[in-house]
């Protein structure tokens, strides 16, 4: 009954107010991403250039955590170039599995606010949703 | 009436009750299990095992007997006619596909129709649309009505001549909403069709009587009536079961095997391949007696006395949408709500970190979930052992939601 610190501000706040929920004019990556279990469905859209992405954006539905999750990541990930991306998703996924060391909890920023998922496996799913689709539109790039 | 202590007693039958600081309010996904089940299934590995119906040897016999005692008990449980018409399966969606193929592999040609309810649980769904493809039947939905209700006009609006069989749950886990198989059973059975009804969600919390509401099959599980997982049952009409073929055919199921001949057992055992779970059927004996010696007239009060007092709460707390029918009495224990802008899986998520546990999602029912309208919704089930108290500690969680998650009041 404590610990309530999963539904913290920072995660609310991104749901409700999500800063990158929209869709991009011309994005040079589009990629879908579900999570049948919560029926999580993200579009993640990213327009990268010289290995930098550039701006970036998401459309969809879903749980709270899943929305959260994607706004965070893409307020982390714009500007930052496509290796960088992928260390922090690294590092991002060992967090959730309770992995990661306190450096690289740090680098994490807001995105540590998600860090008690770990103690919640059915939610893993909703809050890599995000990451993953990340992933994989990275890994076309 | 009960007084609410009289209940109480049983609680402390249930281990798991003790072991967990838990609101357990799952009841309609699986409930507890009672020391007394627990005990059947161990007295039976401990001093009654051996492989039943097949060792000459007198512990075989005891096994046997056993496993048909608890046969005759389930045949009783629900008013069958005859032992034989219970067919022992692992679970509610097992029964379901043995009559489907079974029953619809003989039986289902091109151009007949198979009338299915919008609101059935997905294994009595999912095997008739199997089957129809098959054998080039079709698969018809019957509406409901927003209660949640199959009522006659609605099942006479989609009845035809060609219509073989009626698929129809007695309770539906979503709505919690118990329609009239008596008068659906006859409605079917003046157009020349079978009923199939879905006791998965009836069965475990109130008298049922087969012969008495003309239904021709009826599927349930044990482990949603107190009984272990892997223990379910089909009830079929004698001359039905008679006439049709094995569903799994091998060992234990036979009478005569030759390479070229081969005679297959008599029901009920026709339909029961393999060797058995009789330690499961010990296990629902038990559960059978539990709830007999506690009897359905008190069980459905309390029952009912949550369901009102929860759907009470739910309807004083802003942005509380209830599914179905506003009358506690229409709701058989189960009450499903959505929270205005909070997903149902931030909803049990959050009930869960104050040790609530309820269901979050589409509840195997997504042709319902469409009619409805909804992704996903939540939802409360109890059972008898739930007091009072969990549900004021369930009203006062949910009550909390919205703020938490920043949508003021
Ligand atoms: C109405 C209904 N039918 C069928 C089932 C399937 O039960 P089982 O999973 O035990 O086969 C359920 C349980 O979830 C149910 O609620």
């Amino acid at each position: 009954m404590a610990d309530k610190t999963f539904y913290n501000e920072v995660l609310t706040d991104h749901n409700m107010h999500p800063l990158h929920k929209h869709a991009l004019e011309c994005p040079d990556l589009v990629m879908e991403g579900v999570n049948p279990s919560c029926g999580d469905e993200i579009s993640l859209q990213l327009k990268v250039e010289d290995g930098v992405i550039r701006d970036g954006s998401f459309v969809g539905e879903g749980c709270a955590i899943s929305q959260a999750s994607a706004d965070i990541m893409l307020d982390m990930v714009i500007g930052k170039t496509v290796e960088e991306a992928r260390e922090l998703s690294g590092i991002f996924l060992r967090m959730i599995q309770g992995q990661a060391t306190p450096e690289e909890l740090e680098r994490l920023e807001e995105a540590g606010a998600l860090e008690d998922i770990s103690h919640m496996p059915a939610r893993v799913k909703c809050a890599v949703l995000g990451w993953h689709t990340l992933d994989e539109a990275l890994g076309k790039a | 009436m009960d007084k609410q202590s009289d209940l109480r007693k049983y609680r402390e039958d249930f281990p798991l009750l003790a072991e967990w600081d838990l609101a357990y309010l799952d009841n309609a996904a699986t409930t507890q299990k009672p020391r007394q089940v627990l005990e059947a299934v161990r007295r039976y590995y401990e001093a009654e095992n051996a492989n039943p119906l097949r060792g000459v040897y007198e512990l075989s016999a005891v096994a046997t007997q056993v496993y048909e005692d608890a046969r005759a008990l389930t045949a009783e449980f629900i008013h069958a006619a005859q032992p034989e018409e219970i067919v022992f399966t692992r679970n509610a969606t097992e029964s379901l596909n043995l009559v489907a193929y079974s029953w619809g592999g003989a039986n289902l040609h091109p151009g007949d129709r198979v009338l299915v309810s919008v609101l059935e649980h997905h294994s009595n769904f999912l095997p008739w649309k199997a089957v129809a493809e098959r054998t080039g039947a079709e698969i018809v939905q019957i509406p409901c009505t927003p209660e949640g209700e199959i009522t006659e006009e609605l099942l006479r609006s989609v009845l035809t001549p060609q219509t073989k069989l009626v698929a129809v749950t007695q309770v539906s886990n979503v709505m919690g909403r118990k329609n009239d198989l008596k008068k659906l059973a006859k409605v079917a059975h003046e157009a020349g069709a079978l009923l199939m009804a879905d006791g998965a969600q009836s069965v475990p919390h109130m008298a049922v009587d087969v012969q008495d509401l003309g239904v021709d099959f009826l599927a349930f599980s044990g482990h949603k009536m107190l009984a272990p997982m892997g223990i379910g049952a089909l009830y079929g009409r004698k001359e039905l079961l008679d006439a049709m073929p094995p569903f799994l055919t091998g060992g234990e199921m036979i009478e005569i095997v030759h390479w070229d001949r081969v005679k297959y057992a008599q029901v009920p055992h026709k339909f029961e391949a393999g060797t058995v779970n009789a330690g499961g059927a010990a296990g629902l004996a038990a559960a059978i007696r539990y709830l007999q010696e506690i009897g359905f007239d008190r069980i459905e009060a309390q029952e009912q006395r949550l369901t009102c007092l929860a759907m009470e709460g739910l309807k004083q707390i802003p942005g509380i949408r209830i599914i179905g029918s506003a009358r506690p009495e229409d709701h058989m224990g189960i009450v499903t709500f959505m929270v205005e802008d909070v997903h149902p899986h931030d909803v049990a998520s959050i009930l869960d970190r104050d040790g609530i546990a309820i269901r979050a999602g589409h509840h195997c029912a997504q042709p319902l979930m469409d009619y409805l309208g909804v992704n996903s919704t939540c939802r409360a089930s109890f059972a008898f052992y739930n007091t009072e108290e969990e549900v004021e500690k369930f009203l006062a969680s949910v009550g909390k939601i919205r703020g938490l998650m920043g949508y003021g009041g």
